[in-house]
């Protein structure tokens, strides 16, 4: 599984990406975190309002820090 | 939108009267708090009435939960309204809108458009790819951080419902006309080139089914993340504050940034660039330049520019904007926020 979190670096970001690593470990799923920062990647995969998470190239949810339960879902189901 | 089994009508209900039962509570608490605080100032502190030292301590112990109160009250209701107001329909409504009326709209959503300055960038590309015009888009980039409910909530409470709705009115119109301004300067060649490349890719917007529940915890994380933001900062300005009600004299100010004193808008406006705060670290501050005698208009004009006008927003916006646009924006709104502190200091 590849998951990204974009987002230019703002706490909301960093937190965002904290949130996806833990859930992963409670979870106990292997899977490839990336933080996508440049503008430019961001914009090219279609996202406007970070924090995002892609997962497997799917958007799951944009704008927001997502929930640990919204991930637990994502990444299980 | 899809109805879920969890908003079904006996759930909504339920959750419209304990809503409707906390807001009771919490006007029937509020309503108490001038004579709470006089009862503990003068009958347990046992200051007397006339005394420096017991006006500021009551100032401090009144208008420290009066602030608190309405922030939490005012940040939960606007977190639950955003939940309607996603960037991605902003983005829907003003793509294809015209200018003028475009701009007047953006504005208006600016307020109730969830919004970080972090995501100012790709919120900025997400709007031109999808062919909002320009200035349209300024107008929304302008009045996001300036005008919201925190900078209202601290105005209101602190120097009254006059000047919080002068601030919001005027915030709106330099957002508007500076917008339409720079939309009528024809500057679309000034954006970095691979941003006019990029082409408009609608397939991002995604719709999410919100139940009832959802938008009530989402209101509940923006008080948790907001008001726990804060609320120090509200602390301290009212300490300042009360401070300076009790034992500054009357006029401190009038001399530097008095009504007669016209060079003191301009300054105001140029040493808030630099400066970069939020609503919440500068309301208490000109609550204090406005207690000890400055002018109302220069004052504003002090909020508005260091919110609205950043060095490290303009920092940002060079990924995207070449230098002569990001000049022309910080020139346009400057001036726009420099009319309106004269403008108020001649009627006022």
């Amino acid at each position: 599984m590849n998951i990204l979190v974009l987002g230019p670096g703002c706490p909301k970001c960093t937190e965002a990406e904290k949130i996806v690593k833990t859930a992963l470990q409670e979870a106990g799923v292997e899977a490839s975190v990336e933080k996508i920062t440049d503008f430019q990647e961001i914009a090219k995969l279609g996202v406007f309002s970070t924090p995002a998470v892609v997962i497997d190239g799917e958007i799951k949810c944009v704008g927001r820090v997502p929930d640990k339960n919204d991930i637990l879902g994502w990444i299980k189901g | 939108m899809k109805r879920t089994f969890d908003t079904s009508w006996p759930v909504k209900a339920k959750l419209l009267l304990v809503g409707l039962a906390g807001l009771g509570v919490w006007y029937g608490v509020y309503r108490q708090l001038l004579s709470f605080a006089q009862y503990l100032t003068y009958n347990i502190f046992g200051f007397s009435q006339e005394s420096h030292l017991g006006e500021a301590v009551e100032f401090f112990v009144y208008d420290t939960p009066k602030v608190l109160m309405l922030l939490i009250l005012v940040v939960f209701g606007v977190g639950i309204i955003r939940t309607f107001f996603t960037p991605e329909r902003t983005r829907a409504m003003l793509a294809g809108k015209r200018e003028s009326a475009g701009n007047v709209l953006a504005a208006m959503l600016g307020i109730v458009t969830p919004f970080c300055s972090c995501s100012a960038v790709p919120l900025f590309l997400g709007f031109v790819t999808a062919g909002v015009p320009l200035g349209v888009t300024f107008s929304f980039l302008i009045a996001a951080p300036m005008v919201n409910e925190i900078a209202l909530v601290l105005l209101y409470g602190l120097l009254g419902w006059k000047v919080a709705a002068l601030y919001m009115g005027t915030g709106l119109l330099v957002a508007i006309v500076a917008g339409w301004v720079i939309g009528r300067l024809g500057m679309e060649k000034h954006m970095e080139d691979w941003v006019l490349e990029l082409r408009a890719n609608g397939n991002a917007i995604i719709e999410e089914n919100l139940s009832w529940q959802d938008r009530i915890r989402m209101g509940r994380t923006a008080v948790k993340d907001i008001v726990g933001k804060v609320w120090l900062y509200v602390i301290a300005g009212i300490a300042i504050g009360a401070g300076i009600h009790g034992y500054v004299p009357e006029g401190f100010m009038a001399a530097i940034m008095g009504k007669d004193a016209w060079w003191s808008v301009p300054a105001a406006v140029l040493i808030g660039i630099p400066m970069y705060s939020n609503a919440a670290g500068i309301v208490p501050v000109i609550h204090a330049l406005l207690e000890k005698g400055a002018a109302l208009g220069t004052v504003l004009a002090f909020m508005m520019s260091v919110i609205a006008l950043s060095l490290p927003e303009a920092v940002i916006l060079r990924k995207v904007l070449k230098p002569k646009l990001i000049a022309t924006f910080m020139f346009v709104v400057g001036t726009g926020i420099l009319l309106v502190g004269y403008l108020f200091n001649i009627i006022i």
